[in-house]
């Protein structure tokens, strides 16, 4: 028996010596199974020489695979190569869904070899949303608790790929338990398993943190390396709750790159460089905008640099990643140095791979260090012409990031090319994109390019691309520059040019340009003064017989027609085409025949309804429909029941009616909600309209960039009407200067470098001169030390650009001072310096905020999140970069008050305040106030006030000097003073929720001036549970909604001994959360709550010995989740 | 990383692994639109593609194409060495492999690039630490497979007792070192006696 053993062991390496190479342990079973059925399939599939023929085949394979897989007698040896089969036959792209709950089977019954087979097939034909994949879970579960490793391996493999969200806690503790596991294979998996966890649903895997720690602590690489993913992605969620952990990275790297790691890891003998490139992800994220922690990598990354040699594409993705992190963090200046040399090596480097990802790196880093570009622009200027497309592709986007006023036109014109020729539909929205918006940023520069370029964009981008361009172009063009004629003259040629286009019989032109020359025809074709009208009309006239015409289209050429017969006596294209169209089969252009019928016999009205050149004017919009009142009476005196708003008809129909509401509930809520906001006035407005205009299609982008001035300004239409526009400097200033490109925009001057190479010029040939001239159009401009010349006209464009919001910011801050100034009219007797100016102001601009990585909890603008971004996507030309600002806490009803106290004397500021909140906040609950910063001159404090619609954060001001402040600006906040010498002051706003998640971190800073400009910064958590309110209903109301919504979680917690009974956890629960308890009887309980402003969640929970069972339900898919959380932090802490 | 997929010259797809939830009409689409912008790349371009919001990695070994779509942000150079990983993977474990490898042994190189990358993140970078895992499971169900067949047929009481105690070892977690022993040597064995193996 034990000479058995040990001869085997003697016998070994000589044995393991024998084998054949190519049939290995591991290779036995390889080598074509020449007779095997899925040989035979595969090798008859190859034979065939047509599609039809393959189709035919595999069908009869599919049948052949039904009959045998469903047939009882089948053994599960069988199965496992009809298994195969399938999979093979998926992959040829033949669905074969009959094979997946056999392949489910499989993974259940079978020995370990079918098993596998049986997990594969999983894996390959389901993905994680498959309802079949609950049948899985059970298996799964099985195979975890195996003693066997290579099945525990299987299993955790497969939960690593797909398992479904909701039978997570099914197998948690399982997999955490594997955490502690002896063997590092099964660790590594099990972490695996829990970033998969954590990518799907983050807030179940919150508990165990701690564990992650020690998984990065763990002995083994494997398992190290794979808790990085996790930390990756928490990183990227909310650095700074993990600069802890920063020297814990930088040691790891520091001995991955010292090569302390064992050789296995060793890739073409650079030290594991998956590891490094991920510790230098981490690193990025963790030193961006933050000096301290920036410093602590500094050393580490100068030697990663240092020892990537090797000239192999290792080493240069390394180098990559690094000179990535190093223009991430805050900069130092030899680091810096040496990552620009870093990506001059790329930049030149003939292999092609290389070039590209170094044209990547300068994109990244252009706006940092524009002479890079500079240093490059030979280069650059080759790739251009590069016969890759990717490549011009690369090169277009980095000359994009360096446009400037001068070479705008260049760069746009490259694009243009490049646009011409590309045909896939994401460039084309790309690239038209970036075209529209650059090209709007320029207007100003030659009116022709300007319209040349749009119709350019227009053509060639058709209807693929993003809808706001036309409407921004056509924004632009109605709102026009400051300079009247020069508005005029582009108009003019704007119809000019259309007219000419049109000209041409049988061209086809994509419909929203059709409609972009329909809306410009209609507004300004007056302004041709030695046309006839009637040859436009006539053109409009021929494209409405046009087939490829869409009705959608036809709307907006009638309008214009409409709009142009307002203009004219009488005319006999008009009478012809009304007589058309009345007899139309299409109903719409009957109408709009019909209409403009009426319309012209009565041609007072006409002219009213159309005025000349009044498309940016306000339309008046009377929201009470007060002149429906006598109409009203009318219908209230013969009887008529009065009206009821729909929410409240909803709510009488459901406490009569017992049946189910099929009516998502939030609908209801939200209509409520906005009674007096957004949609309780749109909708009128849009039935005035309606019935003036039948729903007329060209004007309805027109009446909704009203409603959205209308917006901004609701609160100054009051009963002394429209309150006049005021000047504000300080305002404008202040919104030129955050624009990135007024830093590198200049004017004729060119700066010394490209001198340089001017003169250098001379003894090149020709086509080298060519590609000089080239780079000096497309590069002048950049660099540090050029004069700022343009900026006149720059500054001019920006107020352009932002008329909408100056009127509305002017507005807003006469009547801030309306405010401001009532209270201290009997003051400045005493206190002549006392006078306050507010002025709120929205702080606009690019602003960098949102690039530091603390904000996760998005907040919207205004009342309706969708309808509030798609405002400010219409509403600016810099929308990209103004939706990355929608993620801030903003509010555009920015609330300043004057509080009474600030009227003591100034002496008494030093003893400790007495803060107390204004009163129509201090019924509300709220928290604390506490300090949230300070300085020796001004002290921040803080509160939260939980008011029934919104979480209002109010920012209490506080000087402690007795000289006067200038300029204190919150920068965050979207809020500045342009003086505070008042003793204390502050300002309240509306934070909203926008994401559901279950923390999130506000950061601002505040600034002021006082001799030296002075910045404080600070922080704010805002947890979920600011968002939530107690929603108030009966039982029946609880299970009818409870069985109408489908996301819900459940989980058990342990409750304490000193928790007891249910009622006391439920207050518990009910304090913290605001939930509102429905009922409690026995052992159960139900509360439900809102999330702001209307998202119902319910709560049902049930008391079993020592545990809590909580239910959640919702319409919201993520509030349940993180709710949940809430919950067991409380029950934690209670 | 997103999806990976392996395609011959001709355009026939090879292997596919996604790592997004995507439909079937989806995959079949961006499979075909991919195989066609893929192929119609000259050699001497880059690796590198910008499709839809997404990156494409690409590089060629012989006949077979292997692509893999990452995202923006990702670092394209590594994902290349990723590819080149997966493929000296497949060299070691079939021996200098070629197409027809895959073509008809595809499960055994998706069991491969599940050790190597789980959830489209790089799980084991060590190339000796992904094929020991690989073995491990090959050689395990081999031996649980035919153990009753080896029973039946083997003649020696000895060696029958000897796998058992291997067996009952290798159930003990120690399985890796002693089952390749009760391998080798079963069929050692069967060599020496004259008798074929049937496994």
């Amino acid at each position: 028996m034990s000479d058995v053993v040990e001869r085997t062991l003697s016998a070994l390496p000589g044995l393991l010596g024998q084998q054949d190479p190519g049939a290995g342990p591991g290779g036995g079973p390889g080598r074509v199974s020449a007779t095997s059925r899925l040989g035979g399939l595969i090798r008859s599939i190859t034979a065939l020489s047509s599609k039809h023929e393959e189709e035919k085949l595999i069908q009869q394979e599919q049948t052949n695979l039904k009959a045998t897989v469903s047939a009882p007698t089948t053994t599960l040896r069988l199965m496992k190569e009809c298994m195969v089969r399938l999979i093979y036959c998926e992959m040829l792209g033949y669905e074969s869904s009959f094979g997946y709950i056999h392949a489910i089977k499989l993974a259940q019954q079978g020995n370990l070899l079918e098993k596998r087979v049986g997990y594969l097939a999983v894996s390959l034909f389901l993905h994680e949303n498959h309802e079949l994949l609950l049948l899985l879970v059970n298996t799964v579960v099985k195979d975890l608790q195996s003693t066997n490793l290579v099945e525990v391996c299987m299993a955790l493999t497969v939960v690593s790929q797909i398992f479904p969200r909701e039978m997570i806690p099914a197998v948690l503790p399982l997999i955490e338990d594997k955490l502690q596991h002896s063997k590092e294979i099964i660790r590594r998996k099990a972490v695996q398993a829990l970033y998969k966890f954590y990518l799907i649903a983050p807030n179940q895997v919150q508990h165990i943190h701690d564990k992650f720690r020690k998984a990065l602590c763990d002995r083994d690489v494997g398992v190290m390396a794979a808790s990085l993913h996790i930390y990756l992605q928490m990183i990227k969620k909310n650095a700074s709750g993990y600069k802890d952990l920063t020297e814990s990275f930088v040691s790891i790297l520091k001995q991955v790159v010292g090569g302390k790691l064992p050789i296995d890891f060793n890739y073409h003998s650079v030290p594991a460089p998956w590891l490094q490139i991920q510790l230098l992800r981490i690193l990025g994220l963790l030193g961006k905008d933050d000096p301290r922690t920036s410093e602590l990598m500094y050393d580490v990354l100068d030697e990663s640099l240092r020892r990537a040699e090797i000239n192999h594409n290792i080493t240069y993705a390394i180098l990559f990643e690094c000179v990535q992190t190093i223009y991430t963090i805050c900069p130092k200046s030899d680091l810096l140095e040496k990552a620009a040399k870093c990506i001059g090596k790329f930049v030149l480097s003939p292999k092609i791979n290389l070039k590209y990802l170094g044209l990547k790196a300068l994109t990244y880093v252009i706006q940092q260090d524009p002479n890079l570009a500079l240093q490059h622009q030979m280069t650059i200027i080759e790739c251009l012409d590069h016969p890759d497309p990717i490549i011009k592709r690369e090169t277009l986007e980095l000359l994009y990031r360096i446009t400037n006023g001068q070479n705008v036109t260049v760069i746009v014109q490259k694009m243009l090319d490049y646009l011409r020729q590309s045909k896939e539909e994401y460039t084309i929205i790309n690239l038209t994109g970036k075209i529209a918006e650059l090209v709007e940023k320029y207007p100003f520069l030659l009116l022709k390019w300007f319209i040349q370029t749009m119709n350019a964009v227009f053509s060639v981008g058709g209807d693929v691309m993003h809808p706001d361009i036309p409407n921004n172009f056509l924004r632009l063009l109605a709102e026009g520059f400051d300079d009247e004629k020069e508005d005029e003259e582009l108009r003019l040629y704007a119809v000019q040019s259309y007219l000419s286009l049109l000209e041409e019989e049988d061209t086809f032109y994509p419909q929203k340009f059709l409609q972009v020359m329909s809306w410009v025809l209609g507004e300004y074709s007056y302004l041709i003064n030695d046309g006839d009208p009637e040859v436009i009309i006539t053109r409009l006239h021929r494209l409405l017989k046009q087939t490829f015409v869409t009705s959608e289209t036809k709307a907006w050429i009638m309008t214009a027609v409409t709009k142009m017969s307002s203009r004219m006596s009488c005319s006999k294209t008009i009478d012809k085409l009304i007589q058309e169209f009345s007899t139309s089969l299409d109903t719409c252009m009957r109408q709009y025949a019909f209409e403009l019928k009426h319309l012209c016999e009565n041609k007072e009205l006409m002219k009213n309804l159309f005025p000349l050149d009044a498309s940016c004017d306000e339309i008046m919009v009377d929201a009470s429909l007060s002149f429906l009142d006598g109409f009203v009476a009318e219908g209230l005196s013969c009887g008529a029941a009065p009206y009821k708003p729909h929410h409240q008809r909803q709510e009488e129909k459901l406490s009569q009616e017992k049946a189910l509401n099929f009516e998502p509930y939030g609908l209801s809520f939200t209509s409520n909600m906005s009674s007096s906001g957004f949609t309780g006035r749109q909708s009128p407005a849009g039935l005035s309209l309606g019935s003036d205009m039948s729903g007329n299609s060209a004007e309805l982008g027109q009446k909704e960039t009203n409603c959205l001035k209308l917006d901004g300004v609701r609160k100054l239409w009051g009963k002394e009407g429209y309150l006049p526009k005021k000047e504000n400097k300080t305002g404008k200033e202040d919104k030129t200067q955050p624009v990135p490109q007024d830093s590198i925009l200049t004017a004729h001057v060119v700066d010394p470098p490209l001198m340089q190479s001017e003169q250098q010029v001379v003894s090149l040939s020709e086509e080298e001169k060519e590609k000089q001239q080239l780079a000096s159009t497309l590069f002048v401009g950049l660099g540090s030390n050029s004069t700022i010349s343009l900026v006149g006209d720059f500054y001019k464009l920006q107020v352009t650009k932002f008329t909408k919001y100056e009127t509305q910011n002017s507005e807003e801050a006469s009547s801030f001072q309306n405010i401001a100034t009532l209270p201290f009219s009997p003051l400045p007797d005493t206190t002549p310096n006392n006078k306050e100016n507010f002025q709120g102001n929205e702080h606009l601009g690019l602003r960098k905020i949102s690039l530091s990585s603390s904000e996760v909890l998005e907040a919207s603008v205004s009342f309706e999140t969708s309808q509030s971004v798609t405002e400010v996507g219409l509403d600016e030309q810099l929308s990209n970069c103004r939706l990355s600002t929608s993620s801030l806490f903003a509010d555009s009803n920015i609330e300043v008050f004057q509080p009474p106290q600030n009227v003591p004397d100034i002496v008494a500021n030093k003893a400790p305040l007495s803060l107390c909140l204004p009163e129509e906040l201090a019924g509300h609950p709220h928290s604390e106030i506490v300090e949230l910063c300070s300085s020796d001159i001004l002290t921040v404090y803080w509160c939260k006030v939980w008011t029934d619609d919104c979480s209002r954060l109010v920012l209490f001001v506080a000087n402690n000097s007795t000289s006067p402040l200038k300029t204190v600006n919150l920068v965050n906040l979207n809020i500045f003073y342009t003086s505070v010498n008042f003793f204390l002051s502050f300002c309240q706003k509306c934070v909203q929720l926008e994401k559901v998640c279950t923390e999130g971190v506000l950061s601002g800073s505040i600034s002021y001036h006082l001799d030296t400009d002075t910045h404080l910064e600070f922080s704010l958590t805002f947890s979920l549970s600011d968002f939530i309110r107690p929603m108030k209903m009966t039982t029946e109301d609880f299970g009818r909604l409870w069985l109408s919504f489908s996301n819900d979680v459940k989980q058990n917690l342990k409750m304490s001994p000193s928790q007891g009974s249910l009622s006391v956890a439920l207050n518990a629960l009910k304090q913290k959360l605001k939930l509102h308890i429905v009922e409690i009887i026995g052992n159960e309980g139900i509360a439900a709550c809102r999330l702001l402003p209307s998202v119902p969640c319910l709560l049902h929970c049930r008391t079993h010995a020592r545990t809590l069972a909580l239910w959640f339900r919702s319409s919201c898919s993520a509030l349940p989740d993180s709710l949940l959380y809430q919950c067991q932090k409380v029950m934690e802490e209670a | 990383m997103q999806f990976m997929l392996l395609f011959s010259r001709q355009g026939k797809l090879r292997l596919q692994k996604w790592y997004v939830p995507l439909s079937d009409k989806e995959k079949k689409k961006i499979t075909r639109e991919l195989v066609q912008t893929v192929l119609a790349r000259k050699p001497k371009m880059c690796s590198f593609l910008e499709w839809r919001d997404l990156k494409i990695v690409y590089k060629r070994y012989a006949s077979l194409y292997f692509c893999c779509a990452i995202e923006d942000q990702d670092n394209e150079l590594i994902t290349l060495e990723i590819i080149h990983r997966y493929v000296e993977l497949l060299d070691k474990y079939f021996g200098s492999v070629c197409e027809l490898d895959i073509i008809f042994n595809f499960e055994k190189a998706y069991f491969i690039l599940d050790e190597f990358l789980l959830g489209g993140e790089v799980q084991e970078t060590s190339k000796k630490n992904v094929l020991k895992a690989i073995e491990q499971a090959d050689l395990l169900q081999e031996v649980n497979f035919s153990f009753t067949r080896i029973s039946q047929i083997l003649f020696n009481p000895c060696i029958i007792t000897g796998a058992y105690l291997f067996l009952q070892r290798s159930s003990a977690e120690q399985f890796g070192y002693f089952t390749v022993n009760i391998d080798v040597y079963v069929q050692w064995k069967f060599q020496q006696s004259g008798q074929k193996i049937c496994w």
